[in-house]
């Protein structure tokens, strides 16, 4: 009896697991694969909605567009071990140059193929603090302070800590007398001073926002403007210091898998939607800073003007910033370990 | 199963324990005792469990449900049932095959395999998928033949499955090992002795033998499959609605600051575990049945 019910039993399950795992889904149309960084969610969400309008308009076939997120060197690290990404768009130059380095799945001179570095929107680097700031949090200096609880992700994994990283340093230089010697000191004080390191930006955001820990989140602009967006603007405040940097997130077709899956005409004209006013206008609504002037002058009132640097000017590259901070025994690492 | 048994045995003899009073605890040890592990499962099991269930259904039913059944949730709810019902009859398999082996027959080595087979257990379940991206990707091993071959491991449902399977190989062949050892051969010899085929001996002794510790593990090993995070984190690529499990699937709920509907795909996953246990305890109890036949009605 009990042989006989358990035997229905399982045939029961059976069909329930065929029913759950063979359900339709897998009919053809054309799907790519946007492999992006950790706080992009919510802008490629709007984003692939509506390039995905603008490709049914244009050539009449429906194109879904599939995202996977996370911190952007363990992003491009998972492309370079065969995650069979259409586009790369990460948070900066120096990982999708890994696409180059690393099996060749790009060619060097990628940043050429686009407009503006292939970076059709830009962000900068801000503080979030808690409403009425307590600590009287004002510039990169206050955040070195002893008894500030700083919270900023990885540098090693996360492309966003790479920024906040690099925009303290560059503030430190700018100061009369500044130095790569006062720099560095700087730098080392403020990493003092964070009490947990999460491998992406968007990790760093729960930690502030969500769990409550810390004084003051160095954050992507877009990032900030989201948490206050999503979780009040009562709980937090933004601010801008004095100086930032000018950070360039690009996007690139990985040419090695287009060709492979035959996607690389609606893989380019994705990124070339970009450069679209529609384009240039879903970023300013998700709170990254556009290209294009029109747009921008209707967004002004949104983005503060603030004084920014370039990595180019500042660091001479991001190849060369990579080598002297985030290397293995890099000043970060030395830093760090102190 | 043995410890299901065990577990039994100790309670008789705990009321034995109690009625003697040169053997009974004092009033306050026991009370102490018995507040401490009570209040320790209030706080850390039973307060979380509960937790889960409330923010849920913080904003609603309609919400609730709407959660479970969006595209990527329903997707992801698939693929970790698919993984499941993949990994647990192979391991079905390899865990019999493996104490078998083990406890049926003599030869160099069995210790060391014995320790193999609960590496799985000591093993980090990150490097447990770092060993596949090692082997199979793109940069790996097999990575560029696979490539050429237009086949696709990691960053892909079989990529899941693989760690899966590794993950919680152990479960099955550590339940079967102890109880095939204790129960020796003798039985099957004798069936083979009055002629029973090799099939025959396997299907009437060997298996009405196991049946509830070879139940008992697959359960584990389903409860850890459909539950695995580390592993699979490494080797899934984390492309929504394709390659991302229920555990997956919860956290890129919980970091899109969609709270409720992190909780809901996280309520389900724990009703998963509770049935889980219900099923366990019925399984534990079933074989305590059969551990001590007449003895309990």
């Amino acid at each position: 009896m009990i042989a006989r019910m358990s035997r229905r039993t399982l045939a029961l399950l059976a069909a329930l697991y065929l029913l759950c795992t063979t359900a339709p889904g897998t009919h053809a149309q054309t799907t790519l694969l946007n492999v992006s960084y950790d706080p992009t969610r919510e802008l490629y969400q709007d984003f692939n909605a509506a390039f995905a309008r603008h490709w049914k308009a244009k050539t009449g076939e429906t194109v879904s567009i599939k995202q996977s997120h996370g911190g952007s060197g363990k992003q491009a690290r998972s492309v370079i071990d065969g995650l069979q990404a259409d586009v790369v768009t990460l948070a900066l130059a120096f990982d999708v140059d890994a696409l180059n380095r690393n099996g060749g799945l790009i060619p060097a001179d990628w940043q050429q193929r686009l407009p503006h570095n292939s970076a059709p929107y830009t962000s900068t680097i801000v503080f979030l603090v808690r409403r009425g700031n307590p600590k009287q949090i004002r510039d990169w200096a206050d955040l070195a302070k002893p008894g500030i609880d700083v919270i900023t992700p990885n540098p090693k994994t996360s492309g966003g800590a790479r920024w906040n990283y690099l925009a303290a340093w560059a503030y430190a230089l700018d100061q009369p007398s500044g130095s790569d010697a006062s720099a560095r000191d700087l730098v080392a004080r403020i990493y003092k001073n964070v009490k947990v390191l999460d491998s992406g930006a968007r990790g760093s955001t729960t930690t502030f926002v969500e769990r409550g820990i810390g004084d003051v989140f160095i954050s992507w602009e877009s990032e900030a403007f989201l948490a206050i967006k999503e979780l009040g603007a009562d709980k937090f405040e933004i601010l801008i210091p004095s100086l930032s940097i000018l950070a360039e997130p690009p996007v690139a077709v990985v040419d090695k898998m287009v060709d492979k899956r035959k996607t690389r005409s609606v893989a380019t004209e994705y990124l070339h939607y970009w450069y679209t006013t529609e384009g240039q206008e879903i970023a300013a609504r998700n709170f990254y800073r556009p290209r294009d002037p029109v747009v921008a002058a209707k967004y002004a009132k949104q983005f503060v003007n603030v004084r920014l640097v370039t990595i180019d000017t500042v660091f001479g590259g991001w190849d060369k910033a990579q080598r002297m901070h985030f290397a293995d025994g890099a000043i970060f690492d030395q830093i760090y370990a102190k | 199963m043995a410890g299901a048994a065990t577990a039994l045995g100790g309670l008789r003899g705990a009321a034995r324990f109690e009625a003697n009073t040169a053997t009974r605890d004092p009033a306050w040890v026991k009370g102490l005792v018995l507040s401490l592990s009570l209040g320790f499962f209030l706080l850390f099991l039973l307060l979380p469990l509960i937790a889960v269930f409330v923010e849920a259904l913080r904003r609603g039913w309609s919400v609730y449900l709407a959660a479970l059944i969006e595209p990527d949730a329903v997707s992801a709810i698939r693929l970790t049932l698919l993984t499941a019902a993949i990994a647990v009859p192979l391991n079905l398999v390899f865990g019999i095959a493996a104490a078998w082996t083990i406890t049926k027959f003599d030869f160099r080595g069995k210790q060391m395999l014995i320790t193999f087979i609960d590496l799985p257990f000591s093993v980090s379940p990150v490097i447990a998928g770092l060993i596949y991206v090692l082997v199979f990707g793109a940069q790996g091993w097999f990575g560029p033949w696979l490539g050429e071959h237009g086949i696709k491991i990691i960053f892909a449902v079989p990529g899941i499955v693989l760690a899966t399977v590794f993950v919680t190989f152990p479960f099955v062949a550590r339940e079967l090992i102890p109880l095939m050892q204790a129960q020796g051969r003798d039985e099957e010899e004798a069936a083979l002795v009055l002629g029973a085929s090799g099939w025959q001996m396997f299907r009437k002794i060997t298996l009405p033998n196991i049946k509830w510790a070879l139940l008992y593990g697959v359960i584990l090993c389903n409860a850890r499959a459909m539950g695995e995070f580390g592993a699979v984190s490494v080797v899934s690529g984390h492309i929504r609605g394709v390659t991302n499990t229920m555990p997956l699937h919860v956290e890129i709920l919980y970091n899109e600051y969609q709270f409720a509907a992190a909780f809901a795909v996280a309520s389900l996953l724990a009703l998963l575990a509770l049935v889980t246990l219900a099923v366990k305890t019925y399984v534990e109890w079933r074989a305590s049945q059969t551990a001590q036949p007449g003895e309990v009605p």
